[in-house]
């Protein structure tokens, strides 16, 4: 329980999806000129995240990886698939997205017409690809860490951007420089938060 | 038709396409795409070529690819098409920079798997290649690469001088014997956050100079 916390609290702060790897950069910067669309975003994402990693964890553990296939009998002991993982991650995630998409559509058409065309480019959203292949590469041990992995990363994504959006909407009445207006100090911005977000490195939990 | 197929190959408006990325219609700095993978490769200049060589291999053959499939792609599935190209490019990418220059590779990480969700190829699949032929997709393709590379390789040069005192790995200060006086090599250049605050300073150098791409708000 206390190493699933540890995993939780350390990729919502430490390993954060924007200030660490810049994940999810493009709808990041996108979406978050109002906090309330970035709050759907924020949301949309976190819940692809815990369906896709765990799920995409299940598949590569099970079929992909090298002697994953063990169970099919002696033959299949020593199939290597992991090549396909890139393609299967992908073809999960654009299902996932296309059912979110739906369940929105139905239930909240306010928010799905404010999210607008980012709800489809979650499925391109680097964020949740990301987290599928750190979690390949960062061999968890059982489904409860990933688990605990994806929520923690959805929910780093999620502060960041509903940070960065309230900042922006006080930036509005601001005097920037011309050029800088707009991409360029939402940019630098960005940078000044994740130099902040740096202190955190470094903390063993 | 047959008026189109005369226009020449390297006309003034295709030549527009492959040379307007670089600058103007960057993807990086003025349609906001790509950045995710963008930054985090930055450190050093040789993963940045690579990257940058890469991206620009994708995009151009699967702009070709789905433009040349764009008359048979029903619309609802357009996506799961694009992405079933896009990421079997991707699979053939990380394979040969697995065979051929496997340090690279580690240093890359996730992030030639995370090509396939690179906006930029997605981006210009939807805004491009899905209305227009195979030859012009191809070019837009590769001015889009090409344009994202630049911002890469601006970025990866500073970061690498300034963090590391090198250049492509050649310790450049040291040779120079800058640190015998005292300079120090900027540690902060080497932390991702500096990527991001770099592409913001060339976003205002690049807009100061055209002023028609200063944003109104």
């Amino acid at each position: 329980m206390e190493n699933l916390l540890n995993i939780f609290i350390k990729s919502i702060f430490i390993d954060n999806m924007i200030f660490a790897y810049f994940l999810g950069m493009c709808s990041y910067l996108a979406v978050s000129k109002t906090v309330k669309t970035s709050v759907g975003l924020g949301i949309a994402v976190t819940f692809v995240l815990v369906i896709t990693v765990p799920v995409n964890y299940l598949i590569y553990n099970y079929l992909l990886k090298k002697g994953a296939l063990a169970w099919l009998g002696k033959g299949f002991a020593d199939v290597d698939l992991s090549f396909l993982s890139f393609i299967i991650f992908i073809a999960v995630i654009a299902t996932m997205v296309q059912i979110v998409e739906m369940i929105i559509e139905k239930f909240s058409p306010a928010l799905y017409n404010s999210l607008g065309i980012f709800l489809p480019l979650i499925a391109v959203n680097c964020a949740i690809l990301g987290a599928s292949l750190f979690m390949q590469e960062r061999e968890y041990h059982n489904i409860g860490e990933v688990t605990a992995f994806a929520l923690g990363s959805g929910i780093g994504w999620f502060l960041a951007i509903v940070c960065l959006a309230a900042i922006r909407e006080k930036l509005r009445y601001s005097n920037v420089p011309g050029p800088l207006k707009g991409l360029g100090i939402t940019f630098i911005l960005t940078g000044l938060i994740a130099i902040a977000f740096m202190g955190m490195m470094g903390i063993k939990l | 038709m047959s008026a189109t197929e005369k226009e020449p190959l390297f006309s003034a408006k295709n030549i527009k396409l492959l040379t307007g990325p670089l600058g103007k219609n960057n993807p990086i700095t003025v349609q906001v795409l790509g950045i995710c993978s963008a930054l985090a490769v930055t450190v050093k200049l040789k993963p940045a070529l690579v990257m940058a060589l890469s991206v620009t291999v994708v995009v151009a053959v699967s702009n070709v690819v789905i433009s040349a499939l764009r008359s048979h792609i029903p619309d609802r599935i357009r996506i799961i098409v694009q992405l079933v190209v896009i990421a079997t490019l991707v699979i053939i990418v990380d394979q040969l920079l697995k065979a051929y220059a496997f340090d690279v590779s580690k240093q890359l990480s996730i992030f030639v798997g995370l090509i396939i969700t690179n906006c930029i190829i997605m981006g210009r699949l939807e805004a491009f290649a899905l209305s227009n032929k195979p030859w012009q997709s191809f070019l837009d393709g590769v001015g889009n690469g090409a344009g994202y590379g630049i911002i890469l390789i601006v970025v990866a040069f500073f970061r690498e001088l300034l963090g590391s005192g090198s250049i492509m790995g050649y310790p450049v200060i040291q040779k120079l014997g800058l640190y015998s006086a005292g300079y120090e090599n900027n540690g902060m250049m080497i932390l991702p956050p500096m990527a991001l605050i770099l592409v913001g300073l060339i976003i205002w150098f690049q807009r100061s100079r055209d002023k028609s791409l200063i944003e109104k708000k």
